[in-house]
């Protein structure tokens, strides 16, 4: 053992360096430290992943109950009394194609907003990279986002839609899913631990944020000049991209995910740079 | 001396304490101050994270700081609650941000602020390993290689996959323990982890944490075990509101430490009051004083010291044959002694004590009880017709050692009772018993 021991000491010898010292000015992301913590990020992914649904008898059907059933609700009220269109696609799969993205995007915004309070315990306990903690949920988030998936795919095979080419784009839309559901968790996050409004705050955010979003509704029913201005908000660009490149039935809104893509990117960096100023005092004022 | 591997240079800790608000009066007033509680609240909640110096609400938790720590050096941090102990952690493990001063840290550091951080009560104990274990900072190949040594250090193979809400608290702790003592940084911060398990765990942790020193790890180590402190740490700090009042020797530091800290309680003679006791009301115990050898009313005696127990009580119509009797009990309940004041004037149904205010004192001796704390309880009584009064703890009182000097005698040893105990050593093979004596 001590043979061991003695080579950990020689593989360490290179004697990192601290200067702690009240912080002035920007922070900077510190790329080194989360490498070095990527492990403690995998195993807090698993360990929320995990978690969820312990001690649940509906377990990972949970993932797809709640998209499902809200579809079913949306279909007949939205679909058939209000007759809303859907860009002559079955309502059901416009509608549930839709709501994997939006449960995966609401659901990551809720656990990440509340992850800093949450994990006060930690924060007052030990030292590792803060910003690790809200970008746990977005990422923990993925697993039911596929498993809601499946079964739209289901859906797909029943009503003969099948995807064009353009699939190959759906990663790219699910990475501006991630940095917009990121960038806003962490801006949330970070407002959460000082201000506790923002548990108050994020359920109303979410509904109204909803109904901006064409969820029940195509992009197409935004009067044409109003059109860009109502893609400011990037899960317009990310759910219309969906409905393009799954169900093959609409053009790809190249200019509406282009603007996504600009305004997650920009959310990301706002929501990490806010985080990196305010994260020294977590410890004080959770 | 070489370069040290933890420099503190004026280092200060600023923290906001909420200050009384204001009470409303009229409805009115009740109104506006409501609807004017946003635009304070905000207020409020901004001056929480803003340094300031001239405040009525806030408390320097550390003003000032400075020490060097060199290589390999194992560091006892001692002090009362509020010293700034574990705000000195908090900063040296990068939790909080000074508001002021610095720290040049060279090397690993790790923190054990507390023993299963981040341990998730639905997860196995193989999965928690994993958990603590990248939260402390190691890497999973780390925790990989040392996978085994941890689970036989914690001796919980058998519950390895089970959910650690399972485990009982004392399993909990050890493979909380285990994952901590795993840890290899050059400078390791532990803050009163020892406090937790039962006896003989704790004494395997200390083991462990006295290997850690001997591999020449550096150790600041913050707790109120004085005996802990003495037997790890060669050198130690002594914090008092914030400042540093003394860096130097352990065993003096402690001595002075001690010192300080009983002249504070003697300050305030003790003297136990007792409202109300049970009984039948002819008798009335007033209050119970401890005196230590001095003469001093005081609640903490020293071992060497003979000390005296006296009870004051009032005796409303005359009584035949009355006695105080007192009990003394350890903190684990155990009945130490009991004595009674017919052990000196003896039972004689014939005496009669008149109505009047009465003091008895009980006079201990020294080299009698072990450190420790210990509770009174009293009673009077006619020896033969039952209690008058009695009267459960009405007074405590800590054995303590404060005139030791230092060396072997200054140990804790086992046991409540500690008295002199003298020894002879002679020699058997040998005629000569001069040399011995």
């Amino acid at each position: 053992m001590f043979q061991i021991l003695q080579g950990v000491f020689v593989e360490m010898s290179s004697q990192p360096f601290t200067h702690i010292k009240p912080k002035k000015g920007l922070q900077l992301i510190n790329f080194r430290e989360l490498v070095h913590y990527r492990d403690l990020f995998a195993f807090l992914v698993i360990r929320d992943i995990k978690v969820k649904y312990k001690q649940t008898v509906l377990g990972g059907l949970w993932a797809i109950i709640q998209p499902f059933f809200l579809m079913v609700v949306f279909t007949l009220f939205f679909g058939k009394l209000a007759k809303i269109p859907s860009d002559g696609i079955p309502y059901p799969i416009f509608n549930y194609t839709a709501m994997i993205a939006w449960t995966y995007f609401a659901g990551a915004i809720n656990t990440s907003s509340n992850s800093i309070v949450g994990s006060g315990s930690l924060i007052s306990k030990v030292y590792f990279p803060r910003v690790i903690i809200p970008l746990t949920s977005v990422l923990a988030g993925l697993l039911d986002f596929s498993l809601a998936f499946i079964v739209l795919l289901g859906m797909m095979l029943y009503y003969q839609i099948y995807p064009t080419i353009l699939i190959l784009t759906l990663p790219g839309l699910v990475v501006l899913m991630m940095l917009t559901a990121g960038g806003v968790g962490m801006l949330l996050a970070a407002l959460n631990a000082k201000y506790r409004d923002i548990r108050y705050t994020v359920p109303f955010l979410v509904q109204f944020w909803m109904f901006i979003t064409p969820i029940v509704y195509p992009a197409s029913m935004v009067p044409e000049r109003y059109r860009m201005i109502y893609a400011l908000n990037p899960m317009t660009g990310v759910i219309e991209g969906f409905r393009a490149v799954l169900l093959g039935r609409t053009e790809f809104p190249g200019e509406m995910v282009l603007l996504s893509a600009v305004i997650s990117l920009g959310l990301f960096i706002l929501g990490l740079t806010y985080f990196k100023q305010v994260e020294r005092y977590f410890a004080d004022v959770i | 001396m070489s370069t040290p591997i933890i420099q503190v240079k004026g280092l200060s800790k600023q923290y906001h304490i909420g200050l009384r608000e204001k009470s409303t009066r009229t409805f009115r007033e009740a109104l506006t101050d409501a609807f004017m509680a946003p635009v304070r609240n905000l207020r409020n909640l901004r001056r929480l994270t803003r340094v300031e110096h001239d405040s009525p609400d806030i408390i320097w938790a550390l003003h000032d700081i400075s020490f060097d720590i060199q290589p390999s050096e194992v560091v006892g941090i001692i002090g009362k609650n509020g010293a700034g102990k574990s705000t000195l952690l908090k900063i040296l493990s990068r939790i909080t941000e000074p508001t002021s001063g610095e720290i040049r840290l060279h090397g690993r550091v790790a923190s054990l602020l507390e023993v299963g951080t981040g341990f998730h009560p639905e997860l196995t104990g193989r999965e928690n390993i994993y958990l603590n274990g990248t939260i402390l900072g190691m890497r999973k190949t780390e925790i990989d290689r040392k996978f085994d040594e941890i689970v036989a250090f914690s001796e919980i193979e058998k519950f390895l996959d089970t959910p650690v809400k399972r485990y009982s608290s004392g399993m909990y702790v050890r493979l909380a323990f285990a994952v901590a003592a795993h840890l290899e940084p050059e400078i390791l911060l532990i803050d009163e982890v020892l406090a937790v398990g039962d006896a003989a765990f704790q004494k395997k942790c200390l083991g462990k944490m006295g290997d850690v020193a001997y591999q020449g790890r550096t150790v600041l180590f913050v707790s109120h075990n004085m005996p802990a402190v003495r037997e790890l740490c060669p050198r130690a700090i002594y914090l008092a509101d914030g400042s540093i009042a003394l860096d130097g020797v352990t065993d003096t530091i402690i001595e002075h430490y001690i010192k300080t800290s009983l002249n504070k309680i003697n300050k305030t003679p003790h003297e136990f009051i007792i409202k109300a006791a049970a009984g039948s009301g002819k008798v009335t115990p007033l209050s119970v004083i401890i005196r230590n050898g001095k003469g001093d009313k005081s609640s903490v005696v020293d071992m060497d010291e003979d000390f005296t127990i006296a009870v004051t009580y009032q005796i409303h119509e005359p009584i035949n044959n009355y006695h105080t009797f007192i009990n003394v009990y350890s903190t684990d309940s155990t009945h130490v002694l009991g004595a009674a004041t017919w052990d000196t004037h003896g039972l004689n149904p014939e005496v009669v004590s008149q109505p009047g205010t009465y003091t008895c004192s009980f006079s201990l001796p020294g080299h009698l009880l072990n450190k420790g704390a210990y509770t009174i309880n009293i009673n009077g009584q006619s020896p033969g017709k039952g209690f008058i009064y009695q009267e459960e703890n009405a007074a405590t009182f800590t054995v303590s050692e404060f005139g030791g000097t230092g060396g072997a005698k200054s140990r804790n040893r086992p046991g409540i009772i500690r008295p002199l105990i003298t020894s002879d050593i002679a020699r058997l093979d040998r005629g000569d018993m001069d040399s011995q004596t």
